[in-house]
């Protein structure tokens, strides 16, 4: 199958390969950004004005349907549906494009390209929970793209839900669930502590729903086509289809949409085949793990089938590092990243990420480091923040830690298998 | 018959200022920067007046107490 490249949008230093897709017609993503009118033609009118048992059958269905969050936490939708509009004030929705993750660029390409499905979902959402008001909160290379959207929408008197559209804030942390609240609610992108949890107190202390807005698109469609359809992609255990950024050593690196499942091996393929021999693969994000090449073909894209390895699907992601270049110094560069990247409120995080950090730098330097230190500070710094950002840099150090193991070797004779690469994106001048 | 409880830090609250591993040294230390790291297990009854007591000393009201797990009974 050829891709379509995306035309007429724009993603600052973005080249956007076309979709493909495995074994099922693409769902969420169409060739270029949709207007109202086809979008409707394509996919049908959204459900609205829902009666109250109209919309607890329909968050009976999305249970059925196995819809799980997108935006790399995979916690069922349904359960957050239901908790929300079981609150008893008036609730509001938050639709999460944010997309801080920098080797990401699935939720911008999905935005670019089916801006009303996104939106259909917040709809959706708002509905199912209450709201009255959904707020939009996106990446700002799809800014233009989501206004037009929603003001075509307002023209057109289609919803009754009123929908704010809100550049996201910039920075890895922007698109943790509490800090995207807080971004909305004082202009401070930074987690915020649970208790409370975000249904029961949430934006200006509201009952809020936040759902990335991958997850949306996919609720939109179960609204419309129900459970049975939704599920008829993926596998059993984990249904449907998902969003997946292909990148590194591959001929045509870019998004994908494949079923829940699908062999890596496979993905790799659907983006045009390894450029150069693949040494390692880092799954899910900077948040994620890296995995030996030899053994990632076979492997399922679904959280039971990455378990075992100590890595997931998280937020779609999938970057493959050739042979040659230093597995050691590409996770130095990202660490020392996520550390800038640290919102600083939580001792644990703000100190251990840079000790943490400086430590895997002396080891791809082959200067001398102490990795009885490293792993007491991985130790000390896991699960000991307000968010999950601490414990997503020591998930990374680790698996480099046992998937460079020869490179380890190397480097301690004074030897390195090649020098820094700079295949993952990095962005430069962090926030702090 | 008191519940199991465990200690909970809010670690956004938490300024490491180490009152906590003072006043109950048997179930918090600190880590290398001076922030503390808590036993995850459900305080033994005999501390558990202790830990209340060490809960309202934290300045910075970072420490609290959750619902344990419930002894032995893992199910509970």
């Amino acid at each position: 199958m050829t891709g379509t490249r995306l035309a007429g949008t724009r993603l600052a230093g973005t080249r956007l390969a076309g979709t493909r897709l495995a074994g099922t017609r693409p769902r969420l993503l169409y060739p270029g950004p949709a207007g109202l009118i086809e979008h409707t033609a394509r996919y049908g009118p959204p459900p609205s004005g829902l009666s109250r048992p109209q919309r607890e059958a329909l968050i009976a269905e999305v249970d059925r349907a196995g819809l799980t969050g997108r935006g790399g936490a995979g916690f069922p939708t349904a359960r957050k549906l239901a908790a929300v509009a079981a609150a008893h004030s008036p609730a509001v929705v938050v639709a999460n494009g944010t997309e801080g993750e920098p080797a990401s660029i699935k939720d911008r390409v999905l935005m670019a390209r089916s801006p009303h499905l996104v939106l259909d979902g917040a709809v959706v959402a708002a509905e199912l929970t209450g709201a009255g008001r959904a707020v939009i909160v996106v990446h700002r290379d799809v800014r233009e793209i989501m206004d037009e959207a929603a003001a075509e929408r307002a023209r057109a008197g289609l919803d009754r839900v009123r929908l704010e559209v809100r550049t996201a804030a910039g920075g890895f942390v922007a698109g943790q669930a509490s800090a995207v609240v807080r971004w909305v609610e004082r202009g401070v992108a930074a987690p915020t502590a649970t208790p409370p949890r975000l249904a029961q107190r949430g934006l200006r202390g509201a009952p809020t729903l936040v759902q990335n807005v991958e997850t949306l698109a996919h609720l939109a469609l179960i609204a419309r086509y129900g459970a049975a359809w939704f599920r008829s992609a993926g596998t059993p255990a984990e249904p449907g289809t998902m969003l997946v950024t292909v990148l590194g050593a591959v001929r045509e690196p870019g998004v994908l949409e494949v079923g829940t499942g699908t062999p890596v091996g496979q993905l790799l393929e659907l983006a045009g085949g390894a450029s150069a021999p693949p040494q390692a693969l880092l799954l899910g994000g900077y948040f994620g793990a890296w995995v030996d090449a030899a053994g990632a073909p076979g492997l399922p894209f679904s959280s039971a089938g990455l378990a075992d390895l100590g890595a997931g699907p998280g937020a779609g992601l999938v970057a493959a590092l050739p042979v040659g270049v230093c597995g050691l110094a590409e996770t130095a560069r990202v660490v020392r990243y996520l550390a800038g990247e640290s919102a600083g409120q939580c001792g644990p995080c703000r100190f251990g990420l840079p000790a943490i950090a400086e430590q895997v730098e002396q080891l791809a330097d082959r200067r001398s480091a102490d990795p009885w230190l490293l792993w007491r500070w991985l130790g000390q710094v896991d699960g000991r923040g307000g968010c999950a950002h601490p414990d997503g840099a020591v998930r990374l150090v680790r698996s480099a830690l046992r998937t460079f193991g020869a490179e380890l070797e190397r480097h301690a004779a004074g030897r390195c298998s090649g020098g820094p690469a700079g295949l993952l994106p990095v962005p430069s001048g962090s926030r702090r | 018959m008191t519940r199991p409880a465990r200690l909970r830090v809010d670690f956004i609250a938490c300024d490491g200022r180490g009152l906590c591993a003072e006043a109950l040294p048997e179930l918090i230390t600190l880590d290398d920067w001076g922030f503390p790291v808590v036993s995850g297990q459900d305080v033994p009854p005999r501390l558990l007046a202790d830990a209340r007591a060490t809960v309202r000393a934290c300045p910075r009201l970072a420490l609290g107490l959750d619902a344990g797990a419930g002894g032995h009974d893992r199910s509970a």
